[in-house]
């Protein structure tokens, strides 16, 4: 449907995907936060997907400090930043070069003509401008003065050259609003909020975002404008959230539902930072956080709160985790509960830390000495962080154990619209403190510790503090009951199995699976953590294509739903994709000794749907282009 | 023993607040004979508390002979004077033979992994200050594996009690050279002597702001219960480094400073306000540009005018003292090196907790969970 206004048609689409790439320093990200704002507040669906190197202000103009920031929107169901991009807005040749591949044929490139001059080209490698070979013929190209056209703009300012320079993101930015229909407001008023003390600052901003957006109305090459109609989301109010944000309500949430403040342990480390960064803002809730000495501290403090009486928390990446492991087999061992969230990113060492990657699943699981099993929680979107976050609170306490939850860096910075729940709905866990002996002992009343619950085999927790229930905790084996030190080779051996089970029970906490798609039939993709976008939107595809393909997501890695067997007796076929070099098969294939196949992309970028929709293809024997 | 009718005028069990300073003097030293009973009146304790409540069932496995029983003994005899109740007490420990402390302290424990009890500690007190918390830790523990947490502790101020038993060797796993070994120790893991350069543990205290730093001996029970009562009355993270012989891979490493016939011209003890003066008033030692020296109080040429008085206040006294340590014609100095008074790190912590709150409010979880920009479809 395309309907003319004055001079310029615009045009209806169901969805679409944009990408800002620039210089780490030509504010992309900022320019990128606030399309999604007006993309939200358009009411259409969308994903997002900050891409930025792991220097902060790598040299200017070379390919290595290209950051960029990818938004798929659309009125139809949008589960993934997009496998391809529509519109490439390209700062600098750099930009353009590292972001090319993602562009699809016919696709839109806005390049800023100005950043385009010999030393911009030999920066990024270009041994020829692409701007005047044909090597971007598949693309329609349009060429804009950013520079140029935002120094115009702000030429009676008083404004040095580098400050008026900083504001041609905002050009970009109200440009791309005006391609899309989109509302020019949010941005606007986030600038009054943001410049509210810098007036000079906020008047340039103001008017070069104005003027990008005035610009597209003028100019021949925009001979059409978008526009993506309001999405069918679910009734009820919406806000746009961060995978960050939702976790760490998520912990807040849980911390008012039990009634215990939070303890959050952290050291700095990309990309678990944020977390400590949005608690720590919330003191007024009684959060504690505490930045540690290091990693060790970190989990130990938080270890520390927890036999307090409090919700100890204590989040990193992977490497972090390493470093945690002993403090998590201390929290087995006395088994008081602890969250440790894992904001998963490219390993091993140091590898890629703002890259997204899948490959902790089986160090959380088995990443420490001995037999320290626990549960292991993976929220599927950026919003589900915040119900991930809520489970794996609910269960170290119900349980008495640690929790290891699995984010990761792609759900960490990826946003979307969220449901708000209501804070009533939300589950109440107030644990029970032991406040009397629990056993008769030579007919004297007395506390042990290791006396456990019938139903999920949880120790009591007594509070310091809680008079006549003295005790000692520790990371020597326990005697059953008693808690005191045994190396008694039975008890150890019934302790340890104890420990399995406890967590084994968990189980009986979750909810049935839910299958997307066709619920039996040929194929049925397992997935975790973040890769559910990619994987929901994929099998939508294949279920268009007439095939019988579902879907199940799990939450919990450990222990696995109880009826994951049945659902899985249903296909013919099973695949497990995965940000790895296949972890979550391993479990697959030893607990149901299934022959299930194996998707792998190891490359710190999240799935494209069209990647698994192709394998799944693959494997039912079906061609596609 | 003293009159049993004294007792109705003490506080009932658990009512009295955490920290106040019994000022009953010390009990009897030695150990020999239980010194019952301290707590049953007249010093401040819960009523009817004695040594004995503070004991667990658990027996106490350390080698025969070991100093670690005359400093169980002392802090046992010691608790039911602080007045604290013994669920509000909580030992936190690491790894290594001193770690084992608080299985046989019938107060709340955790024994926790090697070198990281400072950090754990931290945690605890920083979400519960109202607990009365010790750390026990050991050389290698606390300035080995741990040595992160423990320079972290001391600068934070977290209101603990830290105490280090020094022993100068890995006695858990039978003998290995630790960082407080001396140059050239001969022990298992180094058969042709050490040649690690080895740390005090008291200026390593003080340079990471210990806001109270100081040093005693097994073998002095009275001086050590006066030490250990010292750093519990002090507000803030209190270093206590106790010099402990291990009898059976380091036996006598001490010997110099706390056996009869040497201690009195090898050690000295720090008094606020007093001349430093040693060796049964023989000696003395007076400050001579940035050093100390040793005078001798005996020929008339010098008198207890001429010495150094010290204040505990001063942390350059403390930095000069303190590196006495390394001079061999000086005494090797015990007592308190330093004090003074900056707020802790879990009071801190709770007050920018409540100041946020006056000034925001209680938090609303409805209220965060709708903030920013919203949209209803």
């Amino acid at each position: 449907m395309a309907v003319k206004t004055q001079e310029k048609t615009v045009r209806e689409i169901p969805e679409a995907t944009i990408l800002f790439a620039g210089d780490s320093g030509d504010g992309m990200q900022l320019a990128g936060g606030q399309f999604t704002l007006a993309s939200a507040y358009a009411r259409n669906d969308l994903a997002t997907l900050p891409d930025f190197p792991a220097e902060i202000r790598a040299p200017a103009g070379t390919t290595y400090g290209v950051s960029g920031f990818q938004l798929h929107f659309g009125s139809v169901n949008v589960r993934t930043p997009g496998d391809e991009v529509d519109v490439l807005v390209a700062m600098n040749p750099a930009a353009l070069k590292v972001s090319l591949d993602r562009v699809r044929k016919g696709g839109t490139l806005i390049v800023n003509a100005d950043a385009f001059g010999k030393r911009d080209l030999d920066l990024a490698g270009y041994n020829q401008n692409p701007l005047e070979d044909d090597s971007l013929k598949a693309y329609r190209v349009v060429r804009i003065p950013l520079a140029k056209l935002t120094h115009e703009t702000l030429s009676d300012a008083d404004l040095d050259k580098k400050t008026m320079d900083r504001c041609k993101n905002m050009f970009a930015l109200g440009l791309a609003l005006w391609m899309y229909s989109m509302p020019i407001e949010p941005a606007l008023e986030w600038l009054s909020s943001k410049f509210a003390r810098k007036p000079d600052i906020l008047e340039a901003n103001r008017r070069v975002l104005k003027k990008g957006n005035h610009y597209g109305e003028t100019v021949e090459e925009f001979a059409v404008r978008y526009e993506v109609r309001p999405a069918k989301l679910k009734p009820g109010k919406y806000r746009a959230i961060l995978g960050t944000e939702a976790l760490a309500m998520g912990l807040i949430a849980a911390s008012r539902k039990c009634g215990l403040p939070i303890f959050y342990g952290s050291y700095p480390i990309t990309p678990a930072s944020e977390i400590l960064h949005e608690l720590s803002r919330h003191k007024n809730f009684g959060v504690k956080t505490f930045q540690a000495e290091d990693e060790i501290a970190a989990a130990g403090a938080a270890l520390g709160a927890s036999f307090g009486g409090y919700l100890g928390v204590t989040a990193t990446s992977g490497p972090g985790l390493a470093l945690k492991s002993e403090t998590v087999a201390l929290a087995v061992m006395a088994e008081l509960p602890l969250v440790i969230v894992n904001m998963q990113r490219g390993g091993p060492s140091t590898g890629l830390p703002t890259k997204t990657e899948q490959a902790d699943l089986l160090q959380a699981l088995f990443g420490r000495n001995g037999e320290a099993p626990l549960p292991v929680i993976a929220p599927g979107t950026p919003g589900d962080c915040f119900y991930a976050a809520f489970e794996a609170c609910r269960i170290a306490i119900r349980y008495m154990t640690p929790v290891i939850l699995l984010s990761d860096g792609y759900l960490g910075t990826g946003s979307e619209p969220w449901l708000i729940p209501n804070a009533d709905d939300l589950e109440d866990f107030t644990p029970s403190f032991a406040t009397a002996p629990n056993r008769t002992v030579d007919g004297k009343d007395v506390f042990l510790p290791y006396v456990r619950d019938e139903k999920t085999l949880a120790r009591p927790w007594a509070k310091p503090g809680t008079a006549g229930l003295e005790h000692r905790l520790g990371g020597l084996e326990k005697e059953h009951e008693t808690g005191n030190v045994s190396y008694e080779p039975e008890n150890h051996e019934y302790m340890v199995k104890l420990r399995a089970e406890k967590v084994e029970r968990v189980a009986q906490d979750i909810p049935p699976l839910e299958v997307f798609g066709a619920q039996e039939g040929d194929l049925l993709v397992v997935g975790w953590g973040s890769t559910q976008g990619a994987i929901e939107t994929a099998v939508d595809a294949c279920v268009a294509r007439g095939l019988r393909v579902g879907a199940v997501h799990l939450r919990h890695l450990a222990p696995l739903p109880n009826d994951l067997g049945k659902i899985l007796s249903r296909y013919e076929y099973a695949l497990a994709p995965e940000l790895n070099n296949g972890q979550l098969v391993r479990l697959l294939r030893e607990r149901f000794l299934l022959p299930v196949a194996s998707l792998r992309k190891i490359k710190g970028l999240p799935f494209k749907a069209r990647e698994i929709e192709k394998e799944i293809c693959d494997m039912l024997g079906i061609s596609i282009a | 023993m003293p009159p049993a009718g004294k007792k109705p005028t003490l506080p009932p069990a658990g009512k009295k607040p955490a920290g106040l300073p019994g000022r009953k003097p010390a009990g009897p030293g030695g150990g020999k004979k239980p010194s019952l009973p301290m707590g049953a009146g007249g010093d401040g304790a819960p009523a009817g508390l004695t040594r004995k409540d503070f004991a667990t069932d658990q027996d106490v496995r350390w080698c025969p002979g070991c100093g670690d029983y005359a400093i169980l003994a002392t802090m046992q005899r010691l608790m039911p004077e602080l007045g604290v109740p013994r669920e509000k007490t909580v030992f936190v420990s690491g790894i290594g033979c001193s770690s084992r402390f608080p299985y046989y302290m019938n107060t709340y424990g955790l024994h926790s992994i090697h070198g990281r009890a400072p950090a754990i500690a931290t945690g605890l007190k920083a979400s519960r200050p109202d607990l009365d918390v010790w750390i026990v830790t050991g050389d290698g523990d606390a300035l080995s594996i741990g040595g992160n947490h423990l320079i972290h502790l001391l600068r934070r101020n977290v209101n603990v009690q830290l105490l280090l038993f020094n022993n100068q060797i890995y006695g858990l796993t039978k003998g290995q050279y630790s960082p407080t070994s001396e140059q050239g120790k001969v022990t298992k893991s180094t058969p042709y002597g050490s040649v690690d350069h080895p740390f005090f543990p008291v200026p390593l205290a003080l340079g990471a702001d210990a806001t109270f730093v100081a040093r005693t001996m097994d073998r002095d029970p009275k001086h050590m219960q006066a030490m250990m009562r010292r750093a519990h009355d002090h507000q803030g993270a209190a270093f206590l480094e106790i010099y402990q012989n291990c009898n059976i891979f380091n036996d006598g490493a001490f010997f110099e400073f706390t056996e009869r016939n040497t201690k009195a011209h090898s050690a000295i003890f720090l008094e606020h306000g007093k001349p430093l003066v040693y060796d049964n008033g023989q000696r003395g030692l007076r400050l001579k540009s940035f050093a100390l020296e040793s005078i001798d109080l005996s020929t008339g040429k010098w008198s207890v005018d001429d010495c150094l008085v010290y204040d505990e206040g001063s942390i350059e006294l403390a930095n000069i003292v303190s590196r006495m340590s390394w001079q061999k014609d000086l005494p090797r100095p015990f007592g308190v090196f330093f004090r003074e008074d900056r707020p802790s790190y879990d009071e801190l912590v709770q007050r920018q907790i409540d100041d946020v709150t006056v000034r925001r409010g209680e938090g609303d979880l409805a209220a965060l969970l709708n903030a920013g920009n919203t949209w209803e479809i």
